[in-house]
């Protein structure tokens, strides 16, 4: 072995392995299980959608729901049978919440679909190799299920050019990737081959930590003469962590809140690049996965190779699970694993370990005691951060200092819990101070988002207000102006006639007194300006025609004067209003004759109101007489007599109609009613029309 | 003498700088009110008895009290209080604080009536006249000022339903503080 630097990274514990309780057998096939449930959701990003039907028959490796969206990954039907049901059902999740699953009855048949195997991916194009991984629903399965095409696709800052192999498996009890890479060396070494392919990195370097001495030297034959970096690591919990494996392997440290890739490196778990393998040179989907069954709970504690959808309880049962032995169910390892609340739950693809421990095995932690301050998960974290000022600024709910003191460079490792004297749930308090600010930031997102939608429509609201207020304003404009023209049209004689009717009726002035004023008025003028003149310049001419302006000046005052005397004042305008007495006069006789009438007054009353009346109408006519006004023509018009029958039935018409109306508009007029109120109408319409044509 | 020339000097250079900031960089609008805003859930719906959270954060801006908004809640009143450096007050509504909701139409028997698009204030809902509606779940902020125009109270506010990518950890008790069982157990 030649000899190479390796770096280190801050802290790192040293947990008891127990990797020999499941690391000693050969990976065994899981038994066919009768029900799959394959959850939509198996990776980060968004859940894949489902393109089958319930009741549809699928078979081994056909995809039953596709990528929605771009980091989303597909999935298979993990063997052949029929979709019993696509909804709600039981998820490995640490809540115990129901998630949307496609469910598949198995036929037992495990009849493969045609696969497109390919020999030579070197005569593939890199998008075409890509979209191959793409399709065949790889997402990473070191643990967190990142889709393995983004991850290849993405690269914000320029090439890669270190890839990384990560075969470290650092947490104590997992050894799925140890047994696969003792057995399956040669795929694995291709699937890197694939990726080297792909990425053209300067160098490919595995890194393998040095309690797995078989599977380095599996994979060190493998590997030949490939110029591929085999490293081997000091045994050190979290050496598998993804930066931590970089600062391993490179010395170079990725950035806060950065990825391998902002610093040119790109890691992958040893597990994905096997199944790369299986989907470039076999077509094969990824519907299944290596598991590590293991804790003291279980009879056979080993590496299975299980579908995906198998629920967890059949898998432990095959390695012999005693339940009453097992303390609690953890799915993942002992330091980042979390507890599953049932057995219902399916194996997804990022689950690599079933861990069913007794209760002295890994005994539940004793309740927490305050901290001491004593420094030690300072020492402990591999991402040298603070965990114990992390946990008081948890603890107050400070978001800005826990920001500020980069807690979300913390990969949840449990380090700092595990050497805590104390005992404090450390990465407890990270994970909920983690869920919390993303929740307050979603909500804060989702706030600005509806503040920004609240503004448009505000907006929008104001302008159709603004614009509906100018064509307002444009409409009564054009209604003002066409009122204008038509006034213009109309009044023109209207208006000229009261002008000139008006002298005559109000100054009283007649046309030749008028022509005097005017004449005096002009006169007037001229004798003025005439003498303005001969003010300024005397002359004798000017002084003869001032006399003889003059002169007119008087004659023609004396003309008006003696015009204005000789026409009398015009008509008086109290001859109007005795008109209009006289009016009121003669109908108010007239009304009376007709309430004594109406009344039966005996004659002499009659007479007597008669006589008035006449009296009156002769006053009329007096003042008539004396006014000026013509005498109003009298139009008489001739009523069609109506006789008292008549007048019933036709009342009784209206009234009928009246009532049935009412009963119409009314909704909750019962019907009998309405009925009787349409024969009355019919009833009244046939009497009046048999007495007109009597 | 010259003292007294130089400070007037002074003054007037002074004066004129400043007049020239005042009108250059006038702050437009409420600088306070915006910030009060950005701290109000934008729900728009109303609680508060203000039309919408700009007005309400005016309105605090202006001395209003600062606890009532109920789908802000604690945690909005927090915030402000710790904004204006007042005291933090319980929370001033009928109902107390309300989960997130969101509404839904049941859409056979929306008539298709279009009072609820003109009373959403986050044009949540799409329909047209006579043709069904139905909410935007993303978009709904569960305002509820659609429930009450409906005609035929078609429209219902469900509560945001738990899902796996909206679960959170709890935070863990501080040490020491431990229910009286867990105490019993401990020691």
């Amino acid at each position: 072995m030649s000899e190479v630097k390796l770096w280190d990274f801050h802290g790192g514990i040293h947990p008891p392995e127990r990797k020999a309780l499941s690391n000693r057998t050969p990976i065994q096939p899981a038994p066919l299980p009768a029900r799959l449930i394959l959850p939509l959701g198996q990776h980060i990003g968004a859940p894949a959608r489902p393109i089958v039907a319930v009741g549809e028959r699928v078979l081994k490796g056909q995809p039953i729901a596709a990528a929605s969206g771009q980091v989303s990954v597909p999935l298979h039907a993990p063997t052949s049978g029929t979709v019993s049901f696509i909804g709600s059902q039981p998820y490995p999740h640490v809540s115990g919440m129901l998630a949307p699953a496609i469910v598949i009855d198995s036929d037992g048949l495990d009849a493969w679909a045609p696969l497109a195997p390919c020999a030579d991916y070197r005569g593939l194009a890199p998008e075409v190799l890509l979209e191959k991984i793409r399709q065949a629903g790889i997402s990473g399965l070191g643990g967190a299920g990142f889709p393995t095409a983004v991850k290849l696709a993405a690269r914000p800052q320029g090439k890669i050019h270190t890839l990384i192999i990560n075969g470290a498996e650092c947490e104590p009890y997992i050894t799925a990737d140890d047994r696969l890479m003792r057995e399956r060396a040669a795929e694995l070494i291709v699937g890197i081959e694939i990726l080297a392919w792909l990425l053209q990195p300067e160098q490919v370097l595995i890194g393998i930590e040095d309690n797995k001495p078989e599977a380095i030297a599996a994979v060190r034959t493998a590997i030949g003469e490939r110029p591929f970096g085999l490293r081997v690591l000091p045994t050190k919990y979290p050496s598998g962590g993804e930066k931590q494996l970089v600062e391993l392997l490179t010395g170079q440290q990725v950035p806060s809140g950065g990825l391998p890739t902002d610093v040119g490196m790109l890691c992958q778990n040893v597990g994905t690049c096997v199944a790369i393998h299986d989907a470039v040179l076999q077509g094969r989907p990824l519907i299944s996965r290596i598991v590590t069954l293991t804790g003291e709970a279980l009879a056979r504690p080993m590496n299975v190779e299980a579908l995906l959808g198998t629920p967890v309880g059949e898998l432990l049962t095959f390695a012999g699970l005693d339940e009453a032995r097992m303390d609690r169910l953890i799915i993942g390892g002992p330091m980042m694993g979390f507890t599953l609340p049932s057995l219902e739950a399916p194996l997804i693809k990022t689950g690599n370990c079933l861990l069913a421990p007794t209760r002295s095995e890994l005994p539940p932690p004793p309740p927490p005691l305050p901290c001491i301050r004593c420094g030690a998960c300072a020492d402990a974290c591999p991402a040298s951060l603070l965990p114990q000022q992390l946990h008081f600024f948890a603890l107050g709910q400070e978001h800005e200092q826990l920001r500020a003191h980069n807690l979300f460079d913390c990969i949840e490792c449990g380090a700092c819990a595990y050497v805590c004297p104390s005992s404090l749930p450390l990465v407890q308090y990270y994970r909920a101070a983690k869920a919390e600010i993303r929740e307050l930031e979603q909500k804060q997102h989702k706030a600005e988002h509806s503040r920004r939608r609240f503004e448009l429509r505000q907006e929008r609201l104001r302008k159709a207000e603004e614009q509906k207020e100018a064509e307002r304003q444009a409409r009564a404009e054009q209604a003002a102006q066409a009122k204008a023209v038509q006034a213009e049209s109309f009044a023109l004689p209207d208006r000229t006639a009261p002008l000139a009717a008006q002298p005559s009726q109000t100054a009283g002035l007649s046309e030749q007194q008028k022509k005097l004023k005017i004449e005096a008025s002009m006169a007037q003028v001229a004798l003025k300006k005439a003498e303005k003149q001969l003010a300024a310049h005397a002359t004798p001419e000017l002084e003869a025609q001032v006399t003889e302006l003059r002169a007119v000046v008087e004659a023609a005052k004396k003309a008006l004067e003696a015009a204005t005397a000789a026409a009398p004042p015009a008509a008086p305008a109290s001859n109007d209003a005795a008109l209009k007495k006289a009016k009121i006069e003669l109908a108010m006789k007239r009304s009376e004759l007709k309430k004594a009438e109406k009344a039966g007054a005996d004659d002499a009353e009659l007479t007597r109101l008669r006589e008035a009346l006449a009296g009156a109408e002769r006053a009329l006519h007096a003042a008539e007489d004396a006014s000026d006004k013509p005498a109003p023509q009298l139009i008489r018009t001739d009523k069609r007599p109506v006789d008292e029958k008549l007048r019933t039935l036709k009342t009784e018409l209206a009234f009928a109609r009246a009532d049935l109306r009412k009963l119409e508009r009314d909704e909750a007029a019962d019907p009998p009613a309405l009925e009787s109120a349409r024969t009355r109408l019919a009833a009244a319409e046939r009497q009046l029309a048999e007495h007109q044509s009597e | 003498m010259t003292a007294v020339l130089v400070l007037l000097l002074l003054c007037l250079v002074c004066g004129a700088l400043l007049g020239y900031a005042a009108v250059r960089f006038r702050v437009e609008g409420n600088p306070i009110a915006e910030q009060i805003n950005a701290r109000l859930p934008q729900t728009q719906c109303g609680q508060c008895g203000y039309p919408g959270c700009k007005p309400y954060a005016e309105a605090i801006a202006a001395g209003d009290k600062i606890n009532k908004c109920p789908p802000g809640g604690e945690a909005t009143i927090q915030a402000l209080a710790e904004l204006l450096d007042l005291e933090p007050e319980p929370l001033d509504a009928a109902g107390g604080e309300k989960p997130p909701m969101v509404a839904r139409i049941r859409e056979a028997e929306c008539i298709g009536c279009t009072k609820c698009l003109q009373a959403c204030p986050v044009d949540a809902i799409v329909g047209a006249a006579k043709q069904m509606h139905t909410v935007i779940a993303a978009e709904c902020t569960g305002c509820d000022l659609c429930v009450e125009p409906c005609p035929v109270d078609c429209i219902d506010m469900i509560p945001l339903a738990g899902s796996l990518q909206h679960w959170k950890w709890d935070l863990p008790l501080a040490p020491g503080r431990l229910i009286a069982s867990d105490r019993e157990r401990a020691a």
